[in-house]
């Protein structure tokens, strides 16, 4: 059985002119120690899946249909004391800016002491010690003078690293790391990957590791799911979908990233952009960019399709083709 | 440490075959369109005067830029790649005029800024230089349409004899740009991030520019919508004979839009040259560093260099190399005397004691993965 498992997941946001589908339809899993990269660009709905599974969407955003299942157990009908204990103790998070993850006004030290207190029943003198433990775990050089350090104080890869201890308190099974490196330079990009593949190599956490780089996902995920306007439109191996993409979406993504080293005068375009939420054409959401677009693209919506070690949502793979590529494969 | 160094070999024939239509070297540079000669820009981030008097802080000084000679050719497109905080920033727009520099020559043309003091003799280097600022939601005014926003440039320097010429110039840029002229009617808010950058783009073309620069013109855009704006950028480049200096973070983004490379560091140039010369060729330790920190798309299962340390404050920089803090191959001399730059066998600028003096292998790592093959 998969760590996390979510079927059909589907988020909602009601507004005055009708209900906006964000996620529709989005399922995958994760197993123990791996790392599951979702990567899309803006809007399309993967930021908004991670907070759905900590259970911390905005209303009146809310989930509307499906199942998140953490060990086995429903979580997305919980009520919201029963949530907040398994957030941090469960799950831990981690987002993007680590200046608002973190109160200016509080040492870093009582921030991730405060943490520890709330969710194991070390006493005080041991919960000091493990976020000392917890400083060095994650790589700040001098933790015991950092300890005392107000968020200000550290540079942004520091303050990235106390996000992340603050994520480990309570030992998560499961970590959320929303666009972790984004804000960061490439050299602490680097050393943050690396901190967060020990993490589930060494303690056997599970990271969903939300990203639009596909370089991060390339070097830290074991498999991907590619995200477009709130549906999955790939997933698999992260050698499949990166080395031999199959969903015009995802080859035209790859495409269009430059690359060191590849000489080309033009990068592969996809023209236009996502629709927004309002207006997401029938049938098949990709359909106005698609250069393989044919009839039946814009009558019915492609359901995941299993192909020899991923899932394609697109019909250019529909039942007979995918048998004959499973077999070929 | 001899104090007699190595002679440094002239420029001779380029150590790279010539892929293109001109040899790997700087120095061939005949007629730049932009020198920039010892550029520095000090900034005062002093406390106030009061507090200077009573409680005796010292004067503070953030030496944003600090000695960057670089030449940018006609028509071609030079990069600054770097962390945040090194700089890259200021030179662009010291070049451009929004800052004054505290030391240093920018020439135009062989023109030398600094004499243009009259706003007259200004007028006709503004309209030649435009920008591409970084955040295209900040950029526009939301409260013009996109017409005035393109027409403003227009208007400024009269470049248009009627109203009716203004919207025809308008619509053209706007189709130049992929957009139609119906989109002159609307408001900034109504476009998506891409689009919005086409319009900067369109309103740094109207006054007929030969030199643009481009301040991380695409890190606030999505993937895919990061290669239509290259895309862009190289059409209009090629049909307009426009030269660009763009600075960006983004090595790859580096090496697909770039003829010519500088990398910077705590303000200053560490090492330029030829794009092929720098990226097959790294000399400087910080170059072979920030080479190895690139994510691997293509999954050859090279693990990352984890590199240690962080850029220092550039308010209180290390003696010396600024980057000797991190360097694995400091030495005392690193530590006491700021290199100079010189030019490498390569053919490439690098201020490196450790090149200078043949301690650092020529070869790098990051290299190998280049390919130069296809020639």
């Amino acid at each position: 059985m998969a760590l996390l498992e979510v079927d059909n997941l589907r988020v909602e946001f009601p507004t005055r002119r009708g209900t906006l589908v964000a996620v529709d339809d989005v399922s995958f899993a994760i197993d123990e120690g791996e790392v599951l990269g979702v990567v899309g660009e803006s809007g399309a709905g993967k930021s908004l899946t991670g907070t759905a599974i900590i259970g911390l969407l905005e209303p009146p955003g809310r989930v509307a249909g499906g199942e998140i299942r953490l060990e086995g157990k429903r979580i997305d009908k919980l009520p919201p004391d029963q949530m907040r204990r398994i957030r941090g103790a469960k799950i831990g998070a981690i987002f993007q800016d680590p200046l608002t993850s973190l109160n200016p006004l509080y040492r870093i030290g009582t921030q991730i002491v405060e943490t520890v207190l709330t969710h194991t029943d070390l006493t005080p003198t041991k919960a000091r010690m493990r976020a000392l433990e917890l400083l060095k775990e994650v790589g700040i050089p001098a933790a015991e003078h950092r300890i005392d350090h107000y968020p200000h104080q550290l540079s942004g890869g520091m303050r990235q690293r106390v996000v992340i201890a603050l994520a480990l308190c309570a030992n998560p099974r499961l970590i959320i790391a929303d666009e972790p490196t984004t804000a960061l330079d490439v050299s602490i990009q680097a050393q943050i990957l690396a901190l967060l593949r020990r993490l589930g190599r060494d303690h056997g956490t599970a990271v969903m590791l939300v990203t639009h780089d596909m370089g991060v996902i390339a070097e830290t995920a074991h498999r991907v799911a590619v995200m477009y306007a709130g549906r999955i439109a790939e997933i698999g191996a992260v050698r499949q979908v990166v080395g031999r993409p199959r969903h015009p979406y995802t080859v035209g993504l790859m495409g269009s990233i430059p690359a060191v080293g590849r000489d080309q005068e033009r990068l592969t375009q996809i023209d236009g952009a996502m629709p927004r939420l309002t207006d997401i054409p029938r049938g098949c959401a990709f359909n106005p960019r698609c250069p393989h677009a044919f009839d039946r693209c814009f009558a019915d919506r492609p359901d995941p399709i299993a192909m020899a070690d991923g899932k394609v949502a697109c019909w250019r793979f529909d039942q007979a083709e995918a048998a004959a590529e499973v077999g070929h494969a | 440490m001899p104090d007699h160094l190595p002679p440094v070999p002239p420029p001779t024939a380029p150590a790279v075959p010539p892929h293109g239509r001109r040899p790997d070297d700087a120095e061939l540079i005949r007629d730049p369109l932009v020198e920039v000669q010892g550029l520095a820009k000090y900034f005062d981030v002093s406390k106030p005067f009061l507090n200077r008097v009573f409680e005796g802080a010292p004067r503070r000084l953030l030496r944003a830029v600090d000695g960057v000679d670089i030449k940018i050719p006609r028509g071609e497109t030079f990069s600054l790649v770097g962390e945040s905080g090194c700089g890259k920033s200021t030179v662009a727009r010291t070049i451009v005029g929004l800052y004054r520099p505290s030391r240093g020559t920018v020439m135009f043309e062989g023109t030398d800024l600094a004499t243009l003091t009259r706003r007259a003799a200004r007028m006709p280097f503004h309209r030649r230089v435009q920008m591409i600022f970084q955040d295209p939601f900040a950029s526009l005014n939301p409260r013009w349409r996109v017409l005035d926003i393109i027409a403003e440039p227009i208007r400024a320097h009269r470049l248009a004899k009627s109203a009716q010429e203004v919207r025809e110039r308008v619509a053209e840029l706007l189709t130049q740009v992929k957009l139609t002229a119906r989109d002159g009617e609307k408001f900034p808010h109504e476009f998506s991030g891409g689009q919005r950058q086409r319009i900067s783009i369109a309103r740094a073309l109207a006054s007929n520019p030969d030199f643009l620069v481009c301040d991380e013109p695409t890190s606030a855009l999505d993937v895919s919508v990061q290669a239509q704006i290259l895309n862009l950028m190289k059409d209009l480049q090629r049909e307009l004979g426009l030269t660009y200096l763009f600075i960006s973070h983004n090595l790859a983004a580096v090496y697909h839009v770039s003829d010519w490379v500088g990398v910077m560091y705590l303000g200053r140039v560490v090492e330029w040259g030829a794009k092929r010369t720098v990226f097959s060729t790294p000399r400087h330790p910080y170059t072979r560093m920030l080479l190895d920190t690139i994510p691997d798309i293509t999954m050859s299962g090279r693990e990352r260099m984890p590199v240690g340390g962080e850029v220092p404050n550039p308010i209180d920089p290390p003696p010396g190399c600024p980057f000797h803090p991190r360097c694995p191959h400091a030495n005392e001399r690193c530590v006491a005397e700021l290199p100079a730059s010189k030019v490498s066998e390569q053919g490439s600028h690098v201020a490196c004691h450790g090149v200078e003096e043949g301690r650092i292998p020529t070869h790098a790592a990051p290299g190998a993965k280049v390919g130069l093959g296809k020639g």
